[in-house]
């Protein structure tokens, strides 16, 4: 894929959408890789077809409940809680 | 539309609104996972694996919350496609733990819809144009620095409501005025109780975004209700979200179109944009929306497959909605607009009058049951579902007064108010107040007392003065306690004097 897949302003802006600050020298990198990542994918195009299996429709549950995550095992790999709340920076 | 025609003049801003209600579904669980959808006392207590979108989790779809959309879909008279499906919706905010919500998009469960409203007097049907599944974000907190989104210095997170059951309903732009909007919530919202699956009165469970734009009158041909396309996306509109009530949209609304008729008034383009409605300060405030909907890249959400309900949405029925049992009402029961109207605000309202009615005097059930209940109820601040298990100690007050055990005046003001109060059932206050109707004689042995005791209200009764035979009345009811029935009493003490 040549290099024109991906542009900078792509990239910045879905930096932006994910509320990251890039430097320059980082948005260079990205839109190279980004470029890369896209054609890797292109490889799907050479995979055949399939139907999704016919049958497989209406997989439901019964609205019954069941036991929640102990909290303490909920929240024990988050970098920063707060009284019982997972806590994170600033989002606007 | 059918409706008569919104006037305006030429120079003229006619309102046009839209909405996108999201009404939460009453399910035990929430809609991919088992975790319990009741409130919680403290954060992050209902989650699991799945809501928290932890690596490997999969969602499995409640059957509960399809029941629900179904039941919908039937009550708005939408088409329900052989085949649904869901897709994911991609966005990066901490709300949403797996950087995307399973919402649906080009296959919604409900489409083609309708509802009739009624505003001021006028009939109108307003377009549903889809309504469909998706789960409810988790709860953010910002912390510090005078508590604004932007200054915050920390985001607190509760997934406690991530994955809760919502429906998005979301209407044509066929509203012309913010009075409009709270009419079609109220009646959304009574259909929705109809049906059993939304509680008006649960924290969150009603949020309404707004899309509302002013179109030049010039730019309409023939009746305000008809705009055609080119003229709507030629009119920038703002969207006006965090509305939660249908006072709340009323208000908003009304701001907003302030907002915008003098920004147009004084030659200001109107931005089109996502604004924040402050209800605490009134207002509707500008907010960045970073996203556009192609920054969403929906995609079919491969790890859950097609629904096919069209097979047994025949088997899923609807009870009777309000406004056919508003019209039934009338008719079978004699009912005014009014009282058939506040007989069927609620379904158990509804219910529990028709049952009484069915045994006694329509007219004597409705007083009682909307006027002496739902009165008593209101001043306590309660409502008909918190005496559910009472109602049939008030069939059998209803039933005393219909047979004329005790008056009226005492079923109210005594026994209901003590059975509300004290929670005693009806016999036992009618016995311990000694209110059962007074037998005839004891009635005319009062009369009789009364006459002899004040000869001179009965001089000025054979005088004609029609105020003292309302003083001995009330010297009779004194003496039987209340029980006796006045209009009886007035009789009595006339045949007595007159002779």
């Amino acid at each position: 894929m040549s290099d024109d897949a991906v542009s900078p302003e792509e990239v910045r802006h879905v930096a932006e959408l994910a509320r990251i600050d890039l430097a320059e020298d980082e948005v260079e990198a990205f839109t190279g890789q980004f470029g890369e990542i896209l054609a890797a994918f292109e490889t799907l195009d050479e995979v055949p077809e399939v139907d999704r299996e016919a049958d497989l429709t209406n997989v439901m549950r019964p609205d019954e409940s069941r036991d929640p995550l102990e909290r303490e095992r909920a929240l024990e790999n988050a970098p920063e809680t707060e009284e019982g709340y997972f806590k994170g920076p600033n989002v606007s | 539309m059918t409706a008569r025609t919104v006037q305006r003049g030429e120079d003229d801003l006619v309102t046009v609104i839209g909405l996108e209600v999201h009404v939460q579904l009453e399910t035990a669980t929430k809609i991919f996972c088992g975790c319990p959808t009741e409130p919680a006392d403290e954060p992050n207590e209902n989650v699991c694996p799945v809501c928290l979108g932890l690596p490997g989790a999969l969602p499995v779809l409640n059957e509960g919350a399809v029941e629900s959309a179904v039941r919908i879909g039937k009550a708005i008279d939408a088409t329900i496609p052989e085949e649904t499906r869901f897709h994911r919706k991609n966005y990066y905010y901490p709300d949403l733990p797996k950087n995307f919500q399973i919402t649906q998009y080009d296959e919604p469960i409900c489409a083609d819809g309708e509802l009739e409203i009624t505003v001021e007097g006028d009939r109108r049907t307003v377009t549903i144009e889809r309504a469909h599944l998706e789960e409810d974000p988790g709860s953010l907190q910002h912390v510090g620095g005078g508590g604004g989104i932007d200054s915050a210095e920390y985001t607190l997170v509760d997934y406690n409501r991530a994955g809760v059951p919502l429906m998005e309903i979301v209407t044509a732009p066929d509203f012309r005025s913010p009075a409009e909007v709270r009419a079609f919530l109220a009646e959304l919202t009574e259909v929705l109780e109809y049906l059993g699956v939304f509680d008006a009165e649960r924290d969150g469970s009603l949020r309404v975004d707004a899309n509302l734009s002013m179109i030049p009158g010039e730019e309409i041909e023939g009746d305000a209700r008809e705009i055609g396309t080119d003229a709507l996306e030629a009119a920038n509109r703002t969207e006006v979200k965090n509305i939660s009530s249908h006072r709340g949209a009323e208000k908003a609304l009304a701001y907003e179109e302030t907002r915008q008729k003098n920004a147009i008034e004084r030659g200001r383009a109107i931005e089109q944009e996502t604004r924040h409605w402050d209800e605490s300060r009134g207002i509707t405030v500008s907010m960045r929306s970073k996203e556009e909907e192609k920054d969403y890249r929906y995609f079919e959400e491969a790890d859950l497959p097609p629904l096919r309900v069209a097979d047994w949405k025949e088997e899923i029925s609807i009870p009777e909605l309000p406004s056919a049992r508003r019209e039934r009402f009338q008719g079978e029961y004699g009912l005014s607009e009014e009282a058939a109207s506040k007989l069927t605000s609620r379904k158990e309202v509804a219910d529990f009058y028709e049952d009484v009615a069915r045994e006694y005097d329509p007219d004597l059930a409705a007083t009682w049951v909307a006027d002496e209940l739902l009165g008593e109820l209101n001043y306590r601040g309660t409502e008909i579902t918190a005496v559910e298990d009472r109602l049939a100690e008030v069939r059998r007050l209803i039933a005393l007064v219909a047979d004329e055990e005790i008056t009226a005046k005492n079923a109210k003001e005594v026994v209901l108010r003590g059975m509300l109060d004290d929670g005693d059932d009806p016999e036992t206050i009618v016995s311990r107040e000694d209110l059962g109707k007074t037998d005839e004689g004891e009635v005319q042995r009062a009369v009789e007392e009364a006459i002899e005791d004040n000869p001179e209200a009965v001089a000025d009764v054979e005088g004609g003065d029609d105020g003292a035979i309302n003083f001995l009345v009330g010297q009779v009811m004194g003496k039987t306690g209340g029980s006796a029935d006045p209009g009886e009493v007035n009789r009595l003490l006339r045949a007595e004097i007159e002779g």
